[in-house]
């Protein structure tokens, strides 16, 4: 092919990094998203992978190349963690390791080896909130939803590094959560008042 | 992708695989390219158990030794580098955002492959073993204004800025050895090799990054140029370490990413940095002659005057 030939769509199709605004890159990435998901049978090169998620230790078999993403969601049906851009680019798949946050799409399960994941159902207690989740829903710090359980964990792990965070070190936690939706003001004073009301119970 | 997921304790172990399979880190680059299917492979090779090399070691004037296994953001944290080395800090809270570098590693921020769209995108370019470069005459707004040829990549690790105007080294270790190169000498153009970035061979690790103990009473910075405030690879990025007296640059040297496709250091302009006058005139001289032998591709001539206006922004703030 020569460069003439490199129509500017094939050109928007092909990009893989993120050099350009986060819309373009997350409508096409999704469809990389449905092409990769497979289904759950189990072949010979399945291995063990024992780890706790959400407080429960969990033994089961995954495929090498499965993300964490992959098994929260169709192994164990976790499908509070969503898959949005499968390239590490978005923060909707944020999940906590060991109290950290980390993009659970761009991570392979058996990363998570004897380790603690905390996802977005891991946070409620019973059928009662966490503050967190209180604060998004007092606040508003959503529109479609979609990103919402990525930010409530990125806020979270925040609060977890520092019960006491300053706004500026809030905005810097978050800033690996896009929201298409741009429900930032909103999402921002969630998080806030998130840790207003941690530090007040 | 498919592949076995091999999970070697010791690096002897890593030399008994053979080097067929590309070493597995963090995965966050790692992860992207075999998703995207610009690297296939039927093993990989995770290196995150390796003993003893995610630490950080103070070894007074020998320096600090960083681990390749180190997270950023465990770097970040760590006190010895908060004290002896900010610039390093400074760089690595720049790099992607929080959660990747919860995830990334050092080792793998140097070893990252380039970001070119074509290179990530469905082009059998030079640089995967095409005879076509499509930055020639494609969209080449972020490639390379020097250094360039056949391909004209740009280095994306942020790190490695940073590490090369701290003359930091790094430590390769194969079967056959150990060896130490500075940072200078790893990086690569691709007049060398078009098909990778730096000179490690298959079945070499990178198993240090040694920071030289830090001459006293240098100012240092990093500066980077980015489209939007979200994570994003730097368009133009500078690294500074600086001594001024008074109203004059004693010494001093700039690194630049973005513009090359290896982090970029000239001694051409170093030499000029030597007892600089911080006066306007000055320093509008001495930036407007940066990057005179730079050759622009068609769309991005740009770069040249952003990394002139970087200079001058940090000698106008530190100096
Ligand atoms: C959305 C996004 C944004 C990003 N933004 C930035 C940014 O702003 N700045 C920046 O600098 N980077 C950025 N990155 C790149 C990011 O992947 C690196 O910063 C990260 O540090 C890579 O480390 P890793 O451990 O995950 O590497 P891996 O993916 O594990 O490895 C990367 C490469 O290095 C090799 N490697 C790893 N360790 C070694 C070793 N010890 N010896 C020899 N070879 C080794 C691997 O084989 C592989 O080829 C971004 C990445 C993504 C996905
Ligand atoms: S700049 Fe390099 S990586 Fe990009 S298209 Fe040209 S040869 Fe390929
Ligand atoms: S789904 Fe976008 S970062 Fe994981
Ligand atoms: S993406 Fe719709 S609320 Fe964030």
């Amino acid at each position: 092919m020569s460069p003439k030939d490199i129509s500017r769509r094939k050109f928007i199709k092909n990009l893989g990094g993120g050099v350009v605004g986060a819309g373009v890159a997350i409508q096409t990435l999704s469809a990389k998203t449905r092409k990769e998901s497979k289904p759950p049978s189990k072949s010979d090169s399945a291995v063990a992978l024992t780890f706790t998620v959400n407080k429960k230790p969990i033994t089961l078999l995954v495929e090498p190349e499965s993300t964490l993403a992959d098994v929260l969601r169709n192994d164990l049906k976790l499908t509070g963690t969503k898959v949005v851009c499968n390239h590490g680019e978005c923060g909707a798949c944020t999940v906590l390791l060991d109290g950290r946050a980390v993009y659970s799409c761009h991570m392979l399960a058996l990363d998570a080896q004897g380790k603690s994941v905390t996802t977005i159902e891991g946070l409620m207690d019973g059928e009662k909130l966490h503050p967190v989740q209180e604060a998004f829903v007092e606040h508003d710090g959503l529109q479609c939803g979609f990103c919402t359980p990525g930010q409530v964990m990125a806020a979270e792990a925040i609060l977890i590094k520092n019960p006491k965070p300053g706004k500026e070190e809030i905005i810097e936690g978050m800033s690996g959560n896009l929201c298409r939706c741009a429900a930032y003001p909103n999402i921002l004073k969630s998080a806030v008042a998130a840790a207003e009301k941690l530090n007040k119970s | 992708m498919q592949f076995s997921y091999i999970q070697p304790t010791s690096i002897e172990e890593v030399f008994k695989l053979g080097s067929a399979a590309p070493l597995y880190a963090g995965g966050t680059d790692l992860i992207g390219l075999m998703k995207d299917d610009i690297i296939k492979t039927d093993k990989v090779i995770n290196i995150k158990k390796l003993k003893g090399l995610d630490k950080i070691e103070d070894k007074g004037n020998k320096g600090i030794e960083i681990g390749p296994l180190v997270k950023i953001a465990d770097l970040i944290e760590n006190e010895t580098i908060q004290e002896k080395c900010p610039l390093l800090v400074q760089t690595a809270k720049e790099i992607a955002s929080p959660q990747l570098r919860n995830m990334g590693t050092v080792g793998g921020n140097i070893c990252q492959r380039p970001r070119c769209w074509y290179y990530r995108g469905d082009f059998d370019c030079i640089r995967k073993g095409g005879d076509t470069c499509y930055a020639v005459g494609g969209e080449n707004k972020y490639h390379c204004i020097i250094g360039g040829g056949p391909c004209f990549i740009v280095h994306p690790s942020d790190l490695a800025v940073a590490l090369l105007a701290l003359d930091a080294k790094i430590e390769i270790t194969s079967e056959n050895g150990q060896k130490t190169v500075p940072v200078n000498d790893f990086f690569i153009l691709p007049e060398d090799d078009e098909t990778k970035e730096n000179i490690l061979e298959p079945g070499e690790i990178v198993t240090k990054i040694i920071l030289p103990e830090q001459a006293k009473g240098f100012k240092t910075t990093y500066i980077k140029f980015k489209e939007r405030s979200s994570w994003d690879f730097a368009v133009v990025s500078v690294a500074a370490v600086l001594k001024t007296d008074g109203n004059m640059i004693k010494n001093g040297k700039l690194a630049f990413g973005g513009v090359a496709p290896h982090p970029w250091m000239e001694a051409e302009i170093n030499q000029k940095l030597t007892g600089l006058n911080t006066d306007e005139a000055s320093v509008d001289a001495f930036t407007s002659s940066l990057f005179h032998n730079a050759e622009p591709m068609e769309k991005n001539e740009y770069k040249v005057i952003l990394a002139r206006n970087l200079v001058k922004r940090i000698i106008d703030n530190l100096a």
